[in-house]
C-alpha cells in the first residue's frame, strides 16, 4: 500500500466520522435556531433552505479542514530539511469525482431552491413585481395590505376596509396576506424579519410579495435600503393575532381615523408622479 | 532605476490621494462634530418654524428653533424632557403651506387631550394646509403644522421671529415614555430647492430633525 493511499484512507476515515458527528448536531442542534424561524410559512420554509444548506456544506467543510489539517502536521517542513517535495502531478479519478459530485450538489441545490421558491413557497416571501409569477393558490381570498415607505417611517392602507391607513402592521394568523409594497419618495426595502419577508418599495413600483403568517407574536419590521438620515431609525415591531383580534384592531383603526380618511387619496396602486407636485 | 519623470508623476498621484483623504476626513469629521447645542431639561417648550433661518453656514434652509429658559431664541433641535412625564408643547408656526405627501400625516397621533390651532380645538387638518409637522416616530407623536396663508401680511422673513409677524400657533400635549433618546422629524416635503423637498434641511439635525432627550 503506497503512502499516499495510506493518507488518503486516514484522511476519509477522520472525515467520515467528523461528518457523522456534526451533521445531526447542525441538523438537530444548529438547525432550530438558524433564521428566520417559522412565524410564518414562507420563513418556515427559508429556515429548511437554511438547514438544508448548512448540512449540504457542512461535510464539505469539514472535508477541506480535514485535508488541510493533516497536511499541515504531516507534510511540514523539518529542521534541517532542505529537499524540496516531490513534484506534484494531477491525479484523474480524484478531480474528476471532485467535480462530479461538487456540480451534484450545486445544480441539486440550484432545483430544489427554484422549486422551492416558485412552486411552495409561493417567492418565499421576496417581492415579485407588479405581475407575480409565484401566486398561492388561496391567493384570491389573501387580505390585501398596502405598505408605503417614507423618509421615515412606515403607514400601511387596508383596501377591504375602506382603504384606512394605519401607521402599525396587525395580521391574522391563518389566512394570505398580499402585500403591495411601494414607496412615496426614494427607495425603501420593507423587512419583516420573523415572517421572511424583504420586498423593495420604489417609487411607482407596485411589489408585491405573500405571506401566510401562522404563528401569533410579533415581528421586526426595518428598511434594508439606506434612504437618508433616519434609515436606523426606519423601526417599527409589528403582531401577528389572531382573525377576532385582527377584527377588533382594523375596526378600531377604522373609528380612530374616520375623520382623517376623507383626506386620503382613493386606494391606489402606488402613488407616483403625484408627490412630485407637493416637493418642493 | 527611476527616471526624474516617473518619480514626479509617483509624488503627483500620493499628494493627489493625501488631499483627497484630506478633504474626506475634513468632511467627516465635520459632519460629525457640528451638532446643535442641547437644550436644558424643561416640561415646557415653545418652539417656531421659519421659512429661512438667516444666518449660519444655511441662512436660506427651513428650521426650527426653540425658547430657552431665560425666553431667547436658540438655534437647536435637541430637545430635553423628563422621563413618564406630561409635555405642553408650543409651535409659532411662521412658514407658508407646501402640503403633507402623505395626507395621512394630517390627523394628530398620540398626544394627551386635543391640539388646538390658534386656541381651536383641530381634530384633524386638511393636509394641503400643512406646513410642517412635529413628529416623534417612537413614541407615536405626530402633529401637522399648518402654515400661515400665502397672502398673509407681515410674513417674517428671517429668524427669529416674533409675535408681531403672521404665525399660527399650535398647542398640544404628549407623554413621554422611559428614558432615552428619540429621533424627531417634518413629514412635510419642505426644503425647498432639494429633490423630492427632502434633501438638505430635512436630512439636517438642527434644521427640520432632532432629538429628544427623555432623562
Amino acid at each position: 500500500m503506497s503512502r499516499l493511499t495510506r493518507e488518503a484512507r486516514l484522511i476519509f476515515g477522520l472525515w467520515l466520522v467528523l461528518s457523522a458527528i456534526a451533521l445531526p448536531l447542525v441538523v438537530l442542534v444548529l438547525g432550530p435556531h438558524l433564521p428566520p424561524g417559522r412565524m410564518s410559512s414562507e420563513a418556515g420554509a427559508q429556515t429548511d433552505a437554511n438547514v438544508v444548506l448548512t448540512a449540504v456544506c457542512t461535510p464539505i467543510v469539514i472535508l477541506l479542514a480535514v485535508q488541510f489539517g493533516y497536511s499541515l502536521v504531516a507534510f511540514r517542513a523539518r529542521p534541517g530539511d532542505l529537499e524540496d517535495g516531490p513534484p506534484i502531478q494531477g491525479h484523474g479519478p480524484t478531480q474528476v469525482v471532485w467535480l462530479v459530485v461538487t456540480s451534484a450538489v450545486v445544480v441539486a441545490l440550484a432545483v430544489w431552491g427554484s422549486y422551492t421558491l416558485i412552486v411552495s413557497s409561493h417567492g418565499a416571501g421576496g417581492g415579485q413585481g407588479p405581475n407575480p409569477d409565484a401566486i398561492p393558490k388561496d391567493a384570491a381570498q389573501a387580505l390585501q395590505v398596502q405598505v408605503i415607505g417614507q423618509q421615515w417611517n412606515w403607514t400601511y392602507r387596508f383596501p377591504a376596509y375602506r382603504g384606512v391607513e394605519t401607521k402599525d402592521l396587525e395580521l391574522p394568523t391563518g389566512r394570505a396576506v398580499e402585500l403591495h409594497v411601494t414607496s412615496l419618495d426614494v427607495a425603501h426595502s420593507f423587512w419583516a424579519y420573523q415572517l421572511g419577508v424583504k420586498a423593495d418599495a420604489i417609487p411607482g413600483v407596485d411589489n408585491i410579495a405573500y405571506v401566510h403568517p401562522r404563528k401569533r407574536g410579533s415581528f421586526m419590521i426595518r428598511c434594508a435600503e439606506l434612504c437618508g438620515l433616519w434609515h436606523g431609525h426606519m423601526y417599527q415591531t409589528g403582531h401577528v393575532v389572531t382573525p377576532a383580534q385582527f377584527a377588533s384592531w382594523i375596526r378600531g383603526e377604522m373609528k380612530q381615523e374616520a375623520l382623517n380618511l376623507r383626506y386620503l387619496p382613493a386606494y391606489s396602486r402606488d402613488y407616483f408622479p403625484e408627490p412630485l407636485r407637493r416637493a418642493g | 532605476m527611476r527616471s526624474g519623470s516617473t518619480r514626479l508623476a509617483a509624488g503627483a498621484v500620493l499628494i493627489g490621494i493625501a488631499c483627497t483623504a484630506a478633504l474626506i476626513v475634513y468632511y467627516v469629521v465635520g459632519y460629525l462634530a457640528v451638532r446643535p447645542p442641547a437644550m436644558a431639561k424643561r416640561t415646557s417648550l415653545t418652539l417656531q418654524t421659519v421659512a429661512s433661518l438667516g444666518f449660519g453656514p444655511h441662512p436660506d434652509w427651513v428650521s426650527y428653533l426653540v425658547k430657552d429658559a431665560n425666553g431667547r431664541w436658540q438655534h437647536s433641535t435637541v430637545l430635553t424632557v423628563p422621563a413618564n412625564s406630561l409635555v405642553h408643547v408650543t409651535v409659532l408656526q411662521y412658514d407658508t403651506a407646501t402640503g403633507l405627501r402623505n395626507p395621512f400625516w394630517g390627523g394628530p397621533r398620540g398626544l394627551v387631550g386635543e391640539m388646538k390651532v390658534d386656541g381651536k380645538p383641530t381634530a384633524t387638518l386638511d393636509p394641503d394646509l400643512a406646513s410642517h409637522t412635529f413628529a416623534i416616530p417612537d413614541l407615536g407623536v405626530s402633529v401637522p403644522l399648518k402654515g400661515v396663508a400665502d397672502n398673509a401680511k407681515n410674513q417674517c422673513s428671517v429668524a427669529p421671529c416674533t409675535l408681531a409677524e403672521a404665525h399660527t400657533t399650535i398647542t398640544f400635549t404628549f407623554r413621554t415614555g422611559k428614558a432615552g433618546t428619540y429621533r424627531w422629524q417634518c413629514f412635510v416635503p419642505c426644503a425647498a430647492g432639494f429633490i423630492l423637498g427632502f434633501g438638505g434641511p430635512m436630512q439636517s439635525v438642527g434644521y427640520m430633525d432632532g432629538y429628544l432627550h427623555v432623562a
